[in-house]
């Protein structure tokens, strides 16, 4: 599931990805784009609070993609 | 003649229908606004009914005295949008053709959505509820109140924060604050959605005593045992829980198959046309404008299409845009308030907390009904 929050503000992305994994199953992967800066706080720490796995963070032009696995 | 019809008689559909009275001409076209109930509701007001005296008839008109005298005003509630045919159904089965439509539907509040919301929790986010939760609040005489939200996205994002403060003040005035508990709940990384002015809110909150607990984003209810549990894993005990309701887009368009997987009509966050059609708009709180969810939003929204509908309909090119204006007051109680303005650029700046600001939102309330929905400013 790719979520593009792209271009909106912090804590746009976050809710985002909050949406999604309450409608994600267990294991499966989603992705999240962002473009705003403070998400690459946010989304990492929720993401350990939740007790999900952040499988990776690649870099775009202008955005960063999340790879985010939904582990209960 | 062309035809615009306008779905929704809320905040952005009554600003749209009032603004292209006043720029087309009677022959250019027809207007029309359907809305299911024909009543306009200020729904910052439901604060007041909740928390102060406000009497809720003081919050609701006809939508017909709002409305231009050209404008067409039927009541009743759209059932589907036939996008390929340019049409859009009502429930009593008439059929209303456009040339250019405008979806001002707002968001629908889906209680069902959360396990144990209906049986367990308050909220302010209607008139009806607005009265219960005065009535609860009235027979409260101490214990753990624990405010909250049921899921993300919401309409008027500071207004949890609002109603924490609002308590606070409230139960001062009873003079029973020391016995009550106030426990605030945020889904996110932090008290305040917005990151600038999240300090000036924490401050508050300390001030005045207001718990707060960030990340917890509400899985289920327990009625029984009292108590909210997170899908990040905590379980927290209130004796009273107030709790904004789950929201979705509009029935219709999630019914018609235009809506994304919250039923949020997807929508160019410049041109507001959504984004399968280019001859509808779409306005407010049922939109996925990546904007707060609020009055005003929808407020500055109105004026972009109006523009651009006139355009469209005259042959010309249509080169309004919104910007992501916002701005909203907040009252924080005690005579005091913030207000914050930003757009796609422009986060908000940290505002101070003060009088200046609570007296702006006590004059909006006092003149939104003559300056609002006519599109006077
Ligand atoms: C407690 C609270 C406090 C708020 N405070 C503020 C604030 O301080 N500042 C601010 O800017 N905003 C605030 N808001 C948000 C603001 O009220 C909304 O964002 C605004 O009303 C959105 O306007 P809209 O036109 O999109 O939708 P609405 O104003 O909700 O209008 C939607 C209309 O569509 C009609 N409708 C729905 N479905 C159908 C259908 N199928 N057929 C026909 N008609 C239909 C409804 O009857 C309604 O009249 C607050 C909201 C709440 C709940």
């Amino acid at each position: 599931m790719i979520l593009d929050a792209r271009g909106s503000f912090c804590p746009g992305p976050l809710m985002e990805l909050i949406r999604g994994i309450k409608q994600a199953k267990v294991g499966e992967e989603l992705e999240v784009w962002s473009s705003d800066q403070g998400s690459k706080k946010d989304i990492p720490f929720w993401i350990q609070k939740a007790g999900h796995q952040l499988l990776g963070v690649v870099e775009e032009q202008g955005y960063a993609r999340f790879i985010v696995k939904k582990l209960k | 003649m062309k035809k615009v019809v306008i779905l929704g008689g809320g905040v952005g559909g009554t600003i749209v229908a009032n603004l292209l009275a006043k720029k087309l001409r009677p022959e250019e076209a027809e207007i029309t606004v359907v809305d299911k109930t024909g009543k306009h509701v200020y729904q910052p007001g439901f604060v007041y009914v909740a928390f102060e005296h406000k009497k809720p008839e003081k919050l609701v008109r006809d939508e017909r005295r709002l409305l231009r005298k050209r404008v067409k005003l039927v009541l009743g509630e759209a059932v589907k949008i036939d996008a390929e045919g340019k049409q859009v159904h009502l429930a009593d089965g008439t059929v209303l053709d456009y040339d250019r439509l405008v979806v001002a539907l707002g968001a629908r509040l889906t209680p069902d959505e959360l396990p144990g919301y209906k049986e367990a929790a308050h909220h302010f986010y209607s008139l009806e509820g607005s009265m219960e939760l005065r009535k609860s609040l009235e027979a409260f005489q101490g214990g753990k109140i624990v405010v909250t939200v049921a899921s993300v996205p919401y309409k008027c994002p500071p207004a949890p924060s609002e109603a924490a403060c609002q308590l606070d003040y409230y139960f001062t005035k009873r003079g029973i604050r020391d016995k009550v508990d106030i426990h605030f709940l945020s889904p996110l990384s932090r008290v305040f959605p917005l990151e600038p002015v999240n300090p000036v809110v924490e401050q508050v909150f300390a001030k005045h005593h207001i718990r707060s607990t960030i990340f917890f984003n509400a899985e289920s209810v327990d009625p029984e045992k009292r108590i909210v549990n997170s899908i990040e894993g905590e379980s927290i005990p209130y004796d009273l829980l107030i709790m904004v309701p789950p929201h979705r887009g509009a029935k219709v368009v999630e019914e018609s198959g235009l809506g994304d997987r919250g039923g949020w009509l997807p929508t160019d966050k410049f041109t507001l046309r959504t984004k399968a059609h280019a001859d509808i708009f779409a306005l407010g709180d049922c939109t996925d404008v990546p904007v707060s969810k609020s009055g005003a939003a929808a407020h500055f929204q109105a004026k972009v299409i109006a523009e651009s509908i006139v355009a469209d309909l005259r042959g010309e090119p249509a080169t309004a845009r919104y910007d992501g204006h916002v701005m909203c007051y907040c009252d924080a109680g005690y005579h005091k308030g913030i207000s914050m303005s930003f757009d796609y650029e422009h986060p908000p700046v940290p505002p101070p907390l003060g009088l200046k600001d609570w007296m702006g939102k006590r004059f909006l309330n006092r003149v939104y009904w003559m300056l609002v929905p006519a599109g006077r400013v």
